[in-house]
């Protein structure tokens, strides 16, 4: 499959790249690991006229401690976050994560900037955000702003980014220590999308939780904060009555497409499951 | 759309090619340096036949322009034998276990294996099939690979080869 024509472009800063997308409009996309974009260029489902390629821009790369927050340069590849000991240290959550992301080679180019940016409600890192809580760092012609991932996603590829404007960051609050964590991903095979997946951080005290925050993948046309679930649990010590209300939460904010990865119902119910398989594993991870 | 001339350094050797920006590096690879051990399977990122090693990263060369090679080292299945023919491990391992039948996933394989074998030169069994998860394969349900793979790891760290209990 031959993608259609295009100009490339390479800039080396992402004052550079954010100038060439205000000059050369509609017609340019940002082109980061490629992996989502090129396929569907090869389709002609996407045909932008000038691409604007970030793989020159090294301050887009790299992860840093910054006060009580990590910062994930956007062009930072999974498996970059994979390797990171910062990472695996104070979130160790997106390691579990991007190791469950499509295959070796796709973790190779594929970054953390471009899966929380485009909007497809398939990738497993935009939920995850909304769990942490996390921030995205973007930068237009008019200067910088701050996009919070909880309202960043406004349904499939519609997202509160702009034409013109970069994700360049992702600044994440580190959970606190001994936080317990967990990513369950029900997908058919690897390299698949999920059927369904849920996010769980918490933090427990004197054996009851005292924290919780849950997201789920792939059950809806955006990614999903699941926020009266995670409160349900709190104060709770993650009794099987308390886990079966908190999955009828989460279950009720569902709203899956029907196709190849199951009836809408069936992928409610999956969802469901993660959720109370994501606590559990959270719960016996924690450390209080 | 202009073309751009790009250059890349293939299997130790200069390439050079005024190219249009859409060119896929597996084109670039196949149709421009005739380097035809790169195969073209499922054409949609899934199946691994066209990965080759690009700055120490196995990349499915389906899946990216030639123009995003600039300047890259890019090692191909035809550079895996020594000059004068002699296999590489891989290349041996995959004869000696039967790691192939139709043999079109092979220099995928092989040159995953590659990357994953100077990444981790030791691999248990579950490492070595999660690291070629992105590699299908149709005909030997890949037991004779993983072996073909533990071979090379044994020979490469001169060590002998014992087979796993089955």
């Amino acid at each position: 499959m031959i993608p259609g024509a295009f100009d490339y472009h390479r800039p080396s800063s992402v004052a550079d790249a954010v100038a060439l997308l205000a000059r050369l409009g509609a017609d340019a996309r940002v082109l980061a690991g490629g992996h989502s974009l090129i396929p569907m260029m090869k389709l002609r489902l996407a045909t932008p006229q000038h691409l604007v390629d970030l793989a020159g821009v090294s301050e887009l790369r790299g992860v840093r401690a910054d006060g009580a927050n990590i910062v994930i340069g956007a062009m930072t590849t999974q498996h970059e976050v994979i390797g990171s000991d910062l990472l695996s240290a104070k979130i160790p959550i997106l390691r579990e994560t991007a190791l469950q992301i499509a295959d070796p080679q796709v973790r190779y180019c594929g970054t953390i900037g471009g899966n929380v940016a485009n909007g497809d409600p398939g990738n497993d890192m935009p939920a995850v955000m909304m769990c942490l809580g996390a921030t995205y760092e973007v930068r237009g012609p008019s200067g910088t702003r701050q996009i919070a991932a909880r309202s960043y996603y406004q349904g499939t590829f519609v997202t509160a980014l702009k034409a013109d404007e970069i994700v360049t960051a992702i600044r994440i609050p580190a959970p606190a220590v001994g936080h317990g964590h967990a990513y369950e991903k029900l997908k058919r095979k690897i390299g698949d999308y999920a059927t369904a997946a849920a996010a769980v951080v918490l933090t427990m005290s004197g054996g009851k939780v005292a924290s919780c925050s849950i997201g789920l993948t792939n059950v809806a046309d955006q990614p999903l904060w699941a926020e009266e679930a995670g409160k349900i649990v709190v104060g709770s010590s993650l009794d099987a009555a308390t886990i079966k209300k908190a999955v009828a939460a989460a279950e009720a904010i569902t709203d899956p497409a029907s196709d190849t990865r199951g009836p809408a119902a069936y992928r409610t119910k999956v969802a469901g499951v993660m959720v109370a398989r994501a606590l559990a594993r959270a719960r016996q991870n924690a450390k209080a | 759309m202009a073309k751009a001339q790009i250059s890349m350094t293939v299997n130790g050797r200069p390439a050079e090619a005024l190219v249009e920006p859409r060119l896929l590096l597996i084109h670039f690879l196949r149709d421009e340096l005739g380097l035809t051990g790169p195969h073209i399977g499922c054409d949609t990122t899934h199946c691994g036949a066209c990965t080759v090693d690009l700055d120490g990263k196995s990349v499915k060369s389906c899946t990216m322009f030639a123009i995003q090679a600039n300047g890259a080292q890019v090692r191909t299945i035809e550079g895996m034998a020594a000059a004068d023919g002699t296999l590489h491990a891989l290349q041996e391992g995959f004869r000696e276990m039967h790691g192939l039948q139709c043999g079109f996933c092979t220099p995928g394989m092989i040159m995953r294996a590659w990357r994953l074998l100077q990444e981790n030169p030791k691999p248990s069994e579950e490492e070595i099939r999660f690291g070629i998860s992105g590699n299908l394969c149709r005909c030997t349900g890949y037991q004779n690979i993983v072996k073909a793979i533990r071979y090379a790891a044994a020979k490469l760290a001169g060590v002998p080869f014992e087979e796993a209990a089955e």
